[in-house]
């Protein structure tokens, strides 16, 4: 018995005193605020920096050593990536990394505005339909008719009736997003408004436009914006399809889907055209669904961490 | 003062069995609550018990009107509270509260309790001031004996009886004259189930409260209630005073209940009351008796004739055709 514990009372005969066990568990740092919450979840931080510096490219794509991305110059065709060029140049001798880098507005702007118009109008009409019994039947079938077609034909026939542009891209986009949106919020409502915690505040005194507000709101919040970081890439690769069969963004505003379209002639000779506008949307919706599934992780409210 | 505080006469709620697309449903009914009829006076705790599906929860729910009823009256101090408007019955509902059984999905996690317990002062405008809300807030916490920096916490930092507590402030948040207590210790474990059964009689006594306990536990119903209601199948099937219930059942099914009670004497010996088959279902409920596929002592009217509910005793009301149980050695429980 090693005498590492000194006590004052006598050990009775017969009895031993029990050596001091090492601690299995150790103990774990409560980490809180923003940094503590993407240190503990580095899904999140990961794909959050790589979008940051996506949306900081596309920002500052003018003042990134880019040329004007429209500039044609016949006589420097197809050129390999170089110094120069470090992208290669297409079959009109237009600057690919100059193309690209701009390209990068197109879909952040497609991606974040069609999350932001599918969140909010998904949401005002998942919670109509939640708890309007009679809208609920009518909005619903409108909503499985939309769903049966496929999101991609459906924005391709709303883009046929109207003019290539970003404006449009973004609602046909939208539209055939929304349904979605709506049916998981008022899959959330239908479900949140059987809680007791509902009833409760019935029972309180509390009106309908308030329990709405207070307790079924802020509790949809976070299985939406999960949603919404979905409705994201999905938004950013239907518009670069759109782009690519030419239904989407004009020829003139460059985007990836109309570099790779420009480049699908020539891309077992030149496959740098494709390649590059490629890489970038696949990193972006990487990034995108990175954010969305770790704050999947992080919202799970059977994983009550540090709310 | 003599006028009970509730009256409820002959409450039934049926619930529709809705159709889809395809099928109407048949228009079927769950006849969920079936005519019940009781009062509880100012101060008195009644007990509704029975097992589970036989409408005690849906008597509660009409009664809070958090369920609209199908027929019968909801009488709360004279008035009668099943047809007010949805204006004059938000301000009503001041006066008659709930707790309910499960306390992790009766708070709402995002809010703070601060927040939970001003919810219901608000709503009713209790406090003129924000000072005397945090005022009322803080009382509150000391009433149900939780501590007052506890405000500023959210529910999931509490564990369940904790949160038990925060529900039973809230609803004395209301200040009002009926607490209806849902399941309301039946999530706990035991030593919990009695902080909180004690936590509610204090209450009581202080405050003067009403209470509909609605429960199927009888040994927490025998420590608390002053009179005890049994259902079956959406209806009442024996009323009396606590002492004469647990002493001299009038009803089978509430000797078949009570001799399923756990005795906590390994060395007692019981022959218990043990119940053939299942609940037949409340959308087809049996002819005559409700009770007759299962009494052990069913004789030919029960099948046809369907017994009123009866004052046997000064107090004690049955609904049996039997003018008072055989003393069945075989089958019952031994007399006390």
């Amino acid at each position: 018995m090693t005498a590492s514990i000194t006590s004052s009372v006598p050990v009775p005969p017969g009895l031993a005193v029990a050596q001091v066990l090492p601690d299995l568990m150790l103990p774990v740092k409560v980490r809180r605020g923003v940094l503590g919450f993407l240190r503990n979840n580095p899904t999140v931080a990961i794909g959050g920096a790589l979008l940051l510096l996506l949306v900081l490219i596309g920002v500052f794509a003018p003042y990134l050593w880019t040329v004007d991305p429209t500039a044609l110059a016949p006589a420097k065709r197809m050129r390999p990536p170089s110094e120069q060029y470090w992208f290669g140049t297409d079959a009109l001798g237009r600057d690919v990394f100059s193309r690209v880098i701009f390209g990068t507005r197109v879909s952040l702007t497609v991606g974040l505005s069609v999350a932001l118009l599918a969140t909010f109008a998904g949401l005002a009409i998942g919670l109509v339909s939640g708890f309007v019994r009679w809208a609920d039947s009518i909005i619903m079938r409108i909503m499985d008719g939309l769903m049966s077609i496929p999101p991609i034909l459906l924005a391709i026939a709303l883009m046929a009736l109207t003019r290539g542009s970003v404006r449009n891209v973004i609602m046909s986009i939208t539209i055939a997003e929304i349904p979605r949106v709506s049916r998981l919020v008022r899959g959330v409502v239908l479900s949140l408004r059987e809680q007791p915690y509902v009833d409760a505040a019935i029972a309180c005194g509390t009106r309908t436009p308030m329990i709405i507000l207070r307790h079924i709101l802020p509790n949809t919040l976070a299985p939406l914006l999960v949603q919404a970081t979905y409705v994201c890439a999905s938004a950013m690769i239907v518009e670069a399809i759109l782009s690519f069969i030419g239904a989407g963004t004009p020829p003139t505003i460059p985007s990836w889907g109309n570099i790779m379209a420009e480049g699908r002639a020539l891309w077992q000779v030149k496959p740098f055209i494709v390649f590059f506008p490629a890489a970038f949307l696949s990193i972006t919706v990487l990034a995108v669904n990175l954010v969305g599934d770790g704050l999947r992780d992080a919202l799970d409210p059977r994983m009550a961490k540090n709310l | 003062m003599n006028a009970p505080l509730l009256q409820v006469n002959d409450l039934k709620k049926h619930f529709p069995i809705r159709g889809n697309l395809f099928s109407r449903g048949g228009g079927g009914r769950v006849y969920a609550v079936d005519g019940v009829s009781f009062e509880i006076a100012r101060g008195e705790t009644l007990s509704l018990v029975g097992e589970s599906g036989c409408g005690k929860s849906t008597v509660g729910r009409a009664i809070l009107r958090l369920n609209d009823v199908t027929a019968g009256q909801v009488v709360l101090d004279g008035q009668r509270i099943d047809t007010l408007s949805p204006d004059r019955l938000r301000r009503i509902r001041r006066r008659m509260q709930v707790v309910f059984q499960d306390p992790f999905s009766s708070l709402n996690p995002r809010l703070r309790v601060r927040d939970i317990l001003a919810e219901p002062i608000r709503n009713f405008g209790l406090a003129r001031s924000s000072a005397e809300l945090e005022e009322k807030v803080a009382a509150l916490m000391d009433t149900v004996r939780l501590p007052r920096d506890a405000l500023s916490r959210r529910p999931h930092e509490f564990s369940g009886g904790q949160r038990q507590r925060i529900c039973i402030a809230r609803a004395l948040a209301a200040e009002p004259d009926l607490i209806v207590c849902d399941e309301a210790v039946s999530a706990l474990d035991v030593s919990v189930k009695a902080q909180i059964v004690n936590l509610l009689q204090d209450l009581q006594r202080e405050f003067g409260l009403a209470l509909l306990f609605i429960s199927h536990d009888l040994a927490i119903v025998e420590h608390m209630t002053h009179r005890v209601a049994v259902m079956y199948l959406g209806k009442i099937v024996e009323m009396a005073p606590r002492h004469q219930i647990f002493a001299a059942p009038r009803h089978p099914y509430t000797r078949a209940l009570l001799s399923a009670v756990p005795v906590p004497d390994p060395t007692a010996r019981r022959t218990p009351m043990i119940l053939k088959g299942d609940v037949p279902s409340p959308i087809n409920p049996p002819r005559g008796c409700r009770f007759h596929t299962r009494c052990p002592y069913v004789f030919e009217r029960c099948r046809t004739d369907e017994p009123e509910l009866r004052q046997r005793v000064e107090g004690q009301w049955a609904a049996c055709h039997l003018e008072s149980l055989p003393e069945d050695a075989g089958k019952g429980v031994p007399a006390e």
